[in-house]
């Protein structure tokens, strides 16, 4: 699961932004909901038929 | 409240009223949904099982995909996805459903049991809690199906078509399938109101994600439990609706279409819980994700039925509590064949769980 990944990201290497690659929808929600509870804001960008996050430290 | 938990709490409390619904319609009590039951019963009106009392097209099945597949198009969400494991999403969907019919439901059905007072429920429940937090511990280490890839539209296509087909068949021509004549498949709600509900069930569902699954799943791994407001308002308005209706039964014995058989409750809910893990949803969530385009779960669900159709084929699934002429309660269960099918079920689920978590490590470094 991809909010798995960015929660092991996040949690070991703690960093001020993120950038993440999905493909799916529900990815996009799982992880902005995740990064949110964690102190994170979300920036979306859809790339074709891929999204690109990138969390910031608030 | 957060908008997208309002809108999983809008969808658990239509689902639960949906259910009381055709409950009062026709349906089966404490089965106003059951996606296990209901695709078992679409597998013996086809001939894939010959159990005579649950044979009967389900509505509510056709409508939840169609439901879902017309939302995703309407909200641009339609997506031709698939290449993931099909194989093995077969073999998890089909262990899943003998799981499920184990415990004698899904666990949608689960929970409406609960809202009927129905405490094997309570047993199913810790049993499904249980399968999805060791699923959890194998996603934690790197678990994967592996992912999809974008597909032709005609493949994302496959589950809506059959779905369509299946309507249009049996409008059409209804001699030419099995129908019950007594039996829970024989209890239904009428055909064209139950189809209409479940596209509005269809379609909530999609919009919030509703899952009996990821409720648990996302709290245990995150701390994320805005999926389980679906889970409680399902719960809450079959409660409510159940006294209301003076429907409400607590006990263990000889509740609506289900067995007090303790252990096979609970590891029945554990294989089904723990293969939903791994298939990343519920029995529902798998309907409407194929309603979407994912051609994954639409082999998911294939495999439901066809081990919906084993269940029966080779009697795995439970057999109901009764009582008897003298009054006396007897307790239903599963037979031996089942027991070694719900152990087998896990054995394998364990096996994919470690071998797909080796390579989800080596992948990832």
């Amino acid at each position: 699961m991809p909010v798995v990944m960015v929660q092991k990201e996040l949690r070991s290497s703690k960093p001020d932004t993120l950038e993440v690659m999905v493909d799916d929808r529900c990815a996009v929600e799982n992880i902005t909901r995740f990064a949110g509870s964690q102190g994170y804001s979300v920036k979306t960008e859809t790339l074709g038929t891929e999204y690109r996050l990138t969390l910031s430290k608030q | 409240m957060k908008r997208e938990n309002l809108l999983v709490l809008l969808a658990g409390i239509c689902t639960g009223l949906a259910a009381l619904a055709l409950t009062m319609l026709g349906n089966p009590a404490n089965m106003g949904f059951c996606i296990a039951c209901f695709e078992r019963d679409i597998a013996g009106a086809v001939g894939l099982h010959s159990a005579a009392k649950v044979q009967y097209v389900r509505p509510e099945i056709i409508g939840l995909v169609l439901g879902s597949a017309v939302t995703a198009l309407i909200a641009g969400e339609w997506k031709a996805r698939s290449g993931s494991s099909p194989a093995l999403r077969f073999v998890l969907g089909a262990f899943a459903m003998i799981g499920a019919l184990a415990f004698l439901g899904c666990p949608l059905r689960m929970v409406i049991r609960l809202g009927g007072g129905d405490l094997n429920a309570v047993v199913g429940l810790i049993g499904f809690a249980l399968g999805i937090f060791i699923g959890t511990r194998f996603v934690r280490r790197g678990f994967t199906l592996q992912r999809s890839y974008p597909a032709r539209r005609t493949d994302g296509a496959v589950l809506p078509i059959i779905m369509l087909g299946l309507l249009v068949l049996f409008v059409a021509a209804p001699a030419i399938f099995r129908l019950s004549t007594e039996g829970p498949g024989s209890k239904h709600a009428p055909f064209f109101l139950a189809l209409a509900i479940a596209l509005v069930i269809g379609a909530l569902a999609q919009r919030s994600r509703l899952c009996m699954v990821g409720g648990l799943r996302d709290t245990m791994m995150f701390g994320d439990a805005h999926l389980l407001w679906g889970f409680a308002a399902i719960f809450v308005t079959v409660l409510v609706g159940n006294l209301i209706l003076h429907k409400f039964s607590l006990g263990f014995g000889a509740q609506p279409v289900a067995h007090s058989s303790h252990l096979w409750n609970l590891l029945g809910m554990t294989l089904c819980g723990w293969a939903c893990v791994l298939l990343g949803g519920c029995p529902l969530r798998q309907l409407i994700l194929a309603g979407e385009g994912n051609g994954d779960c639409a082999v998911t669900v294939l495999g439901m039925i066809v081990g919906a159709a084993l269940a029966h084929n080779f009697a795995l699934a439970g057999n109901p509590d009764s009582v008897n002429e003298a009054g006396e309660l007897v307790v239903g269960g599963i037979s031996m064949a089942g027991k070694i099918a719900v152990l087998l079920g896990l054995a394998v689920v364990l096996a994919v769980s470690v071998f797909n978590s080796r390579l989800g490590a080596k992948k990832n470094g």
